[in-house]
């Protein structure tokens, strides 16, 4: 798995690229937690276009910063998920709490 | 359980209780699988089953110990895979109340690897016993001509 950051306004832009289980997922929490940290958005947009696999591992990292975001007033945008991992986001309800946006950083131009 | 045929194809594995076993495991069996005509859409759901259930195994069976025991075990029927999850770890003791979505006794997860076990596979049995370890027997049915 391979993470990349970069601040577009308020928009702290992640891009997720490979497999996110029991093996990675302890790395991209650690990776959000610091970038978090680090440049205080407004909005997580989690770029998930290049994520091949994901399980409820990778769920739970997920739902975790959505909850410090909100706590903070923030939230979180998840963008362009590839089939598998929208039904994640479906059948755990994830997709009822967050948006789910059909855009990467090239296109999106800011969320409202 | 379904699928209590004759078996065509059998193929088991075991590993030590480490996380990076999770995607050898997951990838074992969906390989094993692709040997008989599955949708794409069906290995990725055998995919995520095996993933939960071997990660719950690392994780819950055994807490994050990496000297336990993990076996897969896959046979082929005509019917179907039937897939078995096994730990000798710490066991279950409620199992109806830890299959329940949202369950979970880590705060930092969701409780939804059981749940994603019986949306994606068509039958789950668990069995466990304190300080004894947990199976988790999953039955995946093939549709159509598949595995005769
Ligand atoms: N192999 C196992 N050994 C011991 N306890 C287990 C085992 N598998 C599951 N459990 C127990 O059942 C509960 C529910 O499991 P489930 O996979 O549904 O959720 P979770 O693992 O807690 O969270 P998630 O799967 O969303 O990360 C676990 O929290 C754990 O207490
Ligand atoms: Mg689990």
């Amino acid at each position: 798995m391979q993470v990349f950051f970069s601040m577009e306004g308020k928009e702290l832009w992640v891009r997720v690229k490979g497999e996110v289980d029991l093996e990675s997922a302890d790395a991209l929490r650690r990776e959000l937690e610091a970038s978090l940290d680090h440049a205080h958005p407004e909005v997580l947009m989690l770029d998930l276009e290049g994520v091949t696999f994901m399980d409820s591992s990778g769920l739970g990292v997920i739902l975790g910063r959505y909850r410090r975001l909100k706590k903070q007033g923030g939230r979180v945008v998840i963008c362009r998920p590839q089939p598998q991992v929208r039904r994640l986001l479906e059948i755990s309800g994830l997709s009822k709490i967050m948006t789910i946006h059909p855009h990467g950083p090239e296109t999106a131009g800011g969320v409202d | 359980m379904a699928g209590e045929a004759q078996v065509k194809n059998s193929m088991a594995l075991e590993f030590l209780s480490l996380p990076e076993n999770v995607g050898l495991a997951r990838v074992a069996v969906a390989t094993f699988a692709a040997q008989v005509d599955m949708t794409l859409n069906e290995l990725e759901e055998i995919k995520v089953a095996v993933s939960e259930a071997v990660s719950n195994a690392i994780i819950h069976g055994y807490n994050g110990e990496p000297q336990g025991i993990v076996r897969v075990a896959v046979e082929r029927t005509e019917a179907g895979l039937v897939i078995t999850v096994e730990d000798k770890g710490c066991g279950i003791p409620d199992v109806a109340l830890a299959m329940q979505p949202a369950y979970s006794t880590d705060p930092e997860r969701m409780g939804l690897g059981f749940a994603f076990m019986q949306a994606f596979m068509d039958e789950l049995e668990v069995t466990s016993e304190l300080n004894r370890g947990t199976r988790v027997r999953m039955f995946k049915a093939f549709k159509g001509e598949i595995g005769k």
